[in-house]
């Protein structure tokens, strides 16, 4: 937990475009899907996973040009609920930090 | 083979929660067979049903989201799939998430089987807004759609049909796969490396026969572990095709800027969703899912912890305090069972009884104890047949992932360790039993391995004989101790053993879909508890009579030496003779003459209590009455005595009969302590010495293996010596304790053995049964007696060294657990340190 809050530290803070929450990252920038903020969507640009995990994110609808749209997280801040098209799918943000996305 | 009379084999494939079960259950009926595939632990089950054309046999391959070789079940799928090429497969699709079903799909259908689609749960579909075309769908894919309703067992006749035409085609025995059926999926820009690929695959003749040629093109390129082992298995030139496929990847990066396998994933997806569009009319756009506003309250950031906490003390108090209390019906029942097998023996001895006898009962009264779980399981399976179902569980491991993730865990071990006992009074068994379900390897061993160091039911009369001889005054802070310092130490053992032995293990990422929340069936909850709780008393009703004999043996003998022996003979006569002085007026004294007589009368007497006792209504007592009138009518009289002798006699009777039963407890009770155990006991007492315990808690504690509740029924036993039988075992503890020198840092020292002391006999069972290796359950048994005695030794010493009172050791022990365990959660875990590493390790597997 110690380790994300210093990247939010670190990350510049910006209005995210679809909603009025906060998110991270530039615009058209990529960012990682840890850093989208609740109720926002973004589209995936990228994954930097490799294996198993990519072949998990693959299957379960994360591909190339998703829409993916962050709707929880657990009440001690990992993993993350998201919706990728018409279900639901959690991850750790260990795995969401593979994921690089754009704001949709 | 004409088509008249033909059995069929169909794969039942499809992912996780798209109703595999409810369809496998609705084509199957109660026809059904669970197994292991060989090998590895992954349930294989199926089942079988007639048509008018002959048996179909349905085997339920294990739920995947796709066809790869990443996971074990994927694995096992596939190898099931090429090696016993189904004549089709029907294919389970959630209507609900189409796009993501047709995946799958694709996969099976470029492995060139026929497949038949059940498109299911379409009703849930339609309620939210979704209209499926299922007949373009068909067209489209090239094969028969039946849309179906599992659950309400909508769809079963059209899908009996459809199998019977998808499967019609004839097939030679060694042909090789017949050419794709269906949709073929279009790679558009890599379909020339495919083609080339295709040709030199098409070399090997064994390959031909072995895959289905476009596939194992295509998994190539994809970059497939087990695709390249296949090719190097059946192709003479393999290095030769790899290199060939390495460059055509090559040349396909650098023109295209993406992986042929990213790429693959592309194209799958723009079909599926282009079919999509051109199936699916959506009829109400953008509402809001019904499961979601569920979720909206359930796993609200605050108040989802409430509504877990209120879940799991549900499931606590249905299955562990209800289902105790339904034992005491089934009890009655076993212990019948027991009396009939007891009849069937040769009749027991005045003090000793044959071996025959003996060991027979010994190996009932094993099974009983275990059986005498079935009511508690089967509630436990209903109920969390109930959570599966209905998509909670999956919300569970969501809420507490965090917590376990940092100790090497996953969100799925909560449930195992709530059954274990969190809350002091659960037991290890069904805990071992629910690890079934986490899907990461690695995190599932470490949660069996630590499930046995909740309090279990069993350990609570030795920690309430402690608490209260040597912490009357702490009684409070004794117990919070106790409850919850084993999961502190669970957790701490579970890292330390996640970081190093279980290091390699294959680990999962916590990727997982959550469910729209389904009601469950009826039928569907009671089928998985009744086949559960079956699988239970099948497989540990086989390894519990060969390992109940061991612990017999050890326990039982060299037996007493002679002149214990000769001292209980005597006092045996001594007590006949006592009552033979008391009948002798009596006009029966003649026919209890003879010891053989007594002997008898006693054991007559005995079943006939027991006969009495059973009989529930007043028509079958007197029926007792009437068989054993009937039976011996010389002796009936004294049984039910109507004249003033016959009722001394009875009363003199109960006597002996009374010190008879002390006899023999004393007996088999000191036979514990002459036995190849005692001797051990005494044996290791050189090496407990430094956690202060001498060799009578040791052999209490080696008792205690076979069950936990004996231990303190054995150290009844042996602190009775030259003690006044008229005191309680505390004021026989605590006198002898005054003379040995036993204080309260001793009584700490057990607690804490006792805390992470291997589980019992039952549990190792369960672990070699969800483990499937004995290596994992002689593990079980040594790690935690070393780490249990170095933890007690250790603390006994020093705390002595320190001259800490027992009270001040549990303090100073308390927060340096505390502090490691908190400690340990921000080591970072191994497998996060290398992902890649563990990742191809995963692969290689």
């Amino acid at each position: 937990m110690l380790h994300r809050f210093r990247k939010q530290k670190a990350m510049p803070v910006q209005e995210c475009p679809s909603c009025a929450h906060t998110t991270q990252g530039g615009n058209g920038e990529d960012q990682t899907l840890t850093n989208v903020a609740n109720g926002c969507r973004c589209r995936i640009r990228r994954h930097r996973a490799h294996g198993a995990i990519r072949q998990r994110l693959l299957d379960l609808g994360f591909v190339p040009n998703a829409e993916i749209e962050m709707v929880r997280c657990a009440t001690l801040g990992d993993p993350l609920e998201l919706r990728v098209g018409d279900y639901y799918v959690t991850l750790r943000k260990r795995e969401a930090d593979l994921i690089d996305v754009r704001a949709a | 083979m004409s088509p008249a009379k033909k059995n069929i084999m169909i794969g039942l494939a499809g992912q996780q929660n798209a109703g595999k079960s409810t369809i496998f259950n609705m084509l199957t009926g109660a026809n059904q067979h669970i197994a292991n595939y060989p090998g590895v632990t992954v349930d294989k089950k199926t089942g079988n049903y007639r048509d008018e054309l002959g048996r179909v046999e349905v085997v339920d391959l294990p739920g995947t989201y796709s066809l790869t070789s990443f996971s074990l079940e994927e694995r096992v799928a596939r190898d099931f799939l090429l090696r016993e090429r189904p004549d089709a497969i029907l294919n389970v699709i959630d209507a609900s998430s189409l796009r993501r079903g047709l995946y799958f799909t694709f996969q099976i259908l470029e492995m060139s089987f026929p497949v038949v689609m059940a498109l299911n749960m379409v009703d849930v579909a339609t309620a939210q807004g979704r209209k499926i075309d299922h007949e373009k769908l068909g067209r489209l894919l090239g094969i028969e759609v039946v849309p179906t309703v599992g659950r309400k067992g909508r769809g079963k006749l059209e899908l009996r049909q459809a199998l019977r035409r998808a499967a019609r085609e004839e097939r030679g025995e060694d042909e090789g796969f017949q050419d794709q059926h269906g949709l073929r999926i279009i790679y558009e820009e890599l379909e020339e490396h495919i083609a080339s690929v295709h040709e030199q695959l098409l070399e090997s003749e064994n390959l031909v026969k072995a895959v289905p040629l476009r596939w194992m093109a295509v998994k190539l390129l994809e970059g497939d572990s087990e695709a390249l082992k296949l090719l190097r298995r059946h192709h003479a030139r393999a290095d030769a095709v790899m290199d060939a496929v390495s460059a055509a990847t090559a040349v396909f990066q650098g023109k295209m800027d993406i992986t042929p396998a990213d790429y693959i994933v592309t194209c799958r997806d723009r079909l599926a969703a282009s079919l999509v569009e051109q199936c699916v009319e959506v009829t109400r756009a953008d509402t809001v899912r019904f499961s979601e506003k569920i979720d909206r309250v359930l796993l609200h950031r605050a108040f989802a912890p409430i509504f877990l906490v209120l879940t799991v003390y549900m499931i606590y108090e249905l299955s562990i305090v209800q289902g105790y209390k339904l034992t005491f019906l089934t009890w009655p029942a076993l212990a019948w069972v027991r009396t009939v097998v007891a009849g069937l023996l040769p009749d027991p001895g005045l003090l000793h009884d044959t071996i025959l006898r003996s060991m027979s009962l010994w190996m009932v009264d094993s099974v009983n104890t275990l059986l005498n779980y079935v009511p508690i399981f089967l509630i436990l399976f209903a109920l969390i047949a109930i959570l599966e179902d209905s998509g909670y569980m999956a919300r569970i491991a969501f809420i507490l992932d965090r917590v376990f993730q940092s100790f090497g865990l996953h969100g799925q071990s909560t449930l195992p360790f709530i059954l274990g006992g969190v809350f002091t009074g659960g037991c290890a068994v069904p805990g071992i039993m629910a690890t079934k379900g986490i899907p990461d390897e690695r995190s599932r061993l470490a949660t069996i391995l630590t499930v046995p160091y909740m309090n279990c039911l069993a350990k609570i009369p030795l920690y309430t004989l402690l608490v209260s001889i040597y912490f009357a005054a702490y009684k409070s802070y004794l117990m919070l101790f106790i409850s919850t310092i084993t999961i502190i130490m669970a957790m701490i053992i579970a890292k330390l053993l996640t970081s190093t032995i279980l290091r390699g293990r294959e680990t999962a990422p916590f990727v997982m879909e959550m469910p729209n929340y389904h009601m469950p069936t009826l039928m569907g909850v009671l089928r998985r508890a009744v086949d559960r709780t079956w699988v239970y008393i099948k497989k540990v009703g086989t390894i519990v009579v060969a390992v109940a004999v061991v612990v017999y043996v050890l326990l039982q003998f060299p037996g007493l030496p002679e002149e214990r022996m000769s001292y209980f003979d005597a006092r045996m006569d001594e007590a006949i003779a006592t009552f033979r002085g008391n009948i002798q007026e009596t006009p029966y004294a003649e026919i209890l003459a003879d010891d053989q007589a007594v002997l008898n009368l006693l054991n007559i007497a005995n079943t006939y209590r027991e006969a009495k006792l059973a009989a529930s209504t007043q028509e079958a007592s007197s029926a007792v009455d009437d068989r054993y009138e009937a039976l011996h009518p010389e002796i009936f009289p004294l049984l039910r005595p109507r004249d003033a002798d016959a009722r001394t006699i009875s009363r003199h009777l109960r006597g002996l009969s009374s010190e008879r039963s002390n006899l023999r407890t004393a007996i088999r009770e000191e036979t514990i302590v002459y036995s190849y155990f005692g001797t051990v006991g005494r044996a290791l007492e050189p090496v407990t010495q430094y956690a202060g315990f001498d060799w009578k808690i040791n052999v209490a504690l080696i008792s205690s293996f076979a069950a936990r509740e004996s231990s303190v029924a054995t150290l009844g036993v042996l602190f009775q010596e030259g003690a006044d039988e008229s005191l309680s075992l505390e004021e026989r503890m605590e006198r002898s304790g005054e003379a040995t020198g036993f204080t309260p840092l001793h009584a700490f020292a057990l607690i804490l053995f006792f805390a992470l002391y291997p589980p019992c006999l039952a549990t190792t069972i369960m672990v070699k049964v969800q483990t499937g290796s004995y290596k994992w359950m002689f593990f079980s048994i040594i790690f935690p007696t070393v780490f249990g005695l170095a933890v007690a030794s250790g603390v006994f010493t020093i705390s002595t060294w320190l001259g800490l009172s027992g009270i001040q050791a549990m303090v100073g022990f308390y927060f340096l657990a505390l502090g490691t365990a908190i400690g340990l959660s921000f080591l970072p875990d191994p497998a996060w340190k290398e992902p890649k590493a563990a990742l191809t390790r995963a692969k290689e597997v």
